[in-house]
């Protein structure tokens, strides 16, 4: 008998459904589960990236570290969606939308507490680990 | 090395549900490109096979498509980029004959999207975008393109009802065309009706009539060298430029949203190896996925300044009588958008309209025309500038 091998698919929880389970920065979804929404900088070139990346494009080093995505960034679009793709159903309706942090954009869902006429393009927003009622984990976008 | 040129274009009819298999379907289009070119199979020297994956079950079509178009022993390319993947399949066609690989290379677009439902469709196509960190918050190709349209609103005071034109004048011409999905008027009055289904919210600030129609399809482009091309055609129409572009996937890596940059990328490269500007162009196809697609294009591509498209339409510029006439087939919206069918479809219509060929929608005396399409939400952009 062989030892059963050990699968790291800690990326499975991440979003209403998640077409990723292994991927090198599944530490993500730790920092998640406690609360944080982190991208990772380049050790080396001192690039910033969100959504994180375990490898940097401008100098090919793969020695990251982790950022905390922290502050407020300004909503620049979104959109509220009254039909899902499948699997998203439950979930309509729901806004996605983009904040830009200046150094990075964070692309995500806006919580649906959030009252459609308080949302205006230009907003001042933060960013919130969210669990979702199946389980499953992602972030969603408040009024700063 | 001598030029290259299109001697033959063909489509199926873009239908709601195709009634036979995706080979089937794809000798639809072929056929009709092979009597309009009056060639033989012994003619063509390569296939280049394009579509969008996921939608069938075969793996691997190309040599599926090679053997049931009787192109065997030649050799066979798949191409994808997805809605834009025929464009690049005549960018492929394009290289191999201007390498002197082949002589005459026959592209054949296809999309069955038909085979699976529309929330399963949305659902493929959403995946078109970033898996890792977008498709898990539910995405969707008509929710991007409606963040594009808000940005859009927000910065150039465009509205809902300027969209709104476009997918009139859409109508206006699928109703002549008889291999159009959706030959049915739309009136603006349907917009400001919010019983009607045009007028019925999808993502906003898009509605269903902002959206192109789901089809099945087929289209086929036959491509040639000068040589071979003054031998076997009468009305060769000839490939002036080409431009081709890609940018990050995840709209976090992107820096605009009132436009897509690789239709401008790819806009200036075909203007730039073709020798014209936009002022040169006499009809265009573009790539009209959503209302707000085809506003932005006039603006990539330099046909209106940038937040001036709406002017354009406004003013029914673009309307076959207009001095830059765009979609007069159409378009997607109403002729419907086979995903890897509709560049071989956009640049059959731009292919009959220089040769003076296009019957009720006819653009007077048509020198040199423009196809734009992209794939994914600006992800892939292709421009083809072609002449007679």
């Amino acid at each position: 008998m062989g030892k059963v091998r050990e699968v790291d698919d800690r990326f499975k929880k991440f979003g209403t459904v998640s077409f990723t389970s292994i991927t090198k920065i599944n530490d993500f979804v730790d920092y998640l589960e406690n609360g944080k929404i982190n991208g990772t900088r380049c050790k080396t070139c001192g690039l910033v990236f969100f959504p994180p990346r375990a490898d940097c494009y401008q100098c090919l080093s793969d020695n990251m570290q982790w950022f905390e995505v922290s502050g407020t960034g300004k909503l620049i679009s979104y959109s509220k969606l009254e039909y899902a793709p499948i699997g998203f159903q439950d979930d309509v309706p729901y806004s996605i939308a983009l904040l830009d942090y200046g150094d990075y954009k964070v692309f995500g869902r806006i919580d649906r507490d959030l009252p459609d006429e308080d949302i205006k393009v230009g907003m001042q927003m933060k960013t919130a680990a969210n669990t979702l009622p199946n389980g499953q984990l992602n972030y969603v976008f408040q009024k700063a | 090395m001598g030029k290259v040129a299109i001697i033959g274009v063909g489509q199926s009819t873009f239908v709601r549900s195709y009634p036979g298999s995706i080979r089937e379907l794809a000798f639809d289009g072929f056929k009709d490109a092979m009597a309009d070119a009056q060639i033989t199979t012994r003619d063509i020297g390569a296939s280049v096979i394009c579509s969008a994956p996921e939608y069938d079950k075969q793996r691997s079509p190309a040599g599926v498509f090679a053997e049931y178009l009787g192109l065997n022993p030649q050799p066979t390319f798949y191409v994808e980029s997805l809605c834009s993947s025929s464009s690049m399949g005549v960018r492929l066609a394009y290289s191999l004959v201007k390498a002197g690989l082949h002589d005459v290379v026959a592209v054949v677009g296809f999309q069955k999207m038909s085979e699976i439902s529309s929330s399963e469709s949305q659902e493929r196509m959403g995946r078109g975008a970033d898996i890792q960190w977008e498709s898990p918050f539910g995405t969707m190709m008509p929710a991007y393109y409606a963040m594009y349209a808000r940005a859009h609103m927000e910065k150039y005071g465009t509205t809902p009802d300027d969209l709104a034109l476009i997918r009139v004048k859409a109508a206006t011409y699928g109703q002549l065309n008889d291999r159009a999905v959706y030959r049915k008027p739309v009136t603006f009055d349907m917009f400001a009706d919010p019983a009607n289904r045009m007028a019925g919210p999808v993502a906003s600030p898009l509605r269903v009539g902002d959206c192109c129609a789901n089809a099945d399809g087929s289209s086929c482009i036959i491509v040639a060298g000068e040589e071979k091309a003054k031998a076997l055609c009468r009305k060769p129409v000839w490939i002036m430029g080409l431009g081709a572009a890609t940018t990050s996937v995840n709209l976090a890596g992107r820096d605009v949203f009132t436009g897509l940059t690789v239709a401008q990328q790819a806009g200036q490269q075909a203007y730039a190896m073709a020798g014209v500007g936009a002022g040169d162009i006499d009809v265009a196809e573009v790539h009209d996925c959503f209302t707000i697609a085809e506003m932005m294009a006039y603006e990539d591509l330099g046909f209106a300044k940038p937040g001036e498209g709406k002017e354009l339409i406004q003013s029914k510029e673009t309307y076959k009588e207009g001095s830059i006439p765009v979609n007069v087939d159409g378009g997607l919206l109403s002729k419907g958008h086979p995903i890897g069918a509709t560049g071989g479809s956009q640049i059959r219509t731009v292919v009959l309209q220089l040769r003076g060929e296009a019957g009720d929608i006819q653009v007077k005396d048509p020198a040199i025309g423009l196809v734009h399409n992209i794939g994914g939400v600006g992800l892939y952009g292709n421009v083809t500038i072609l002449g007679r």
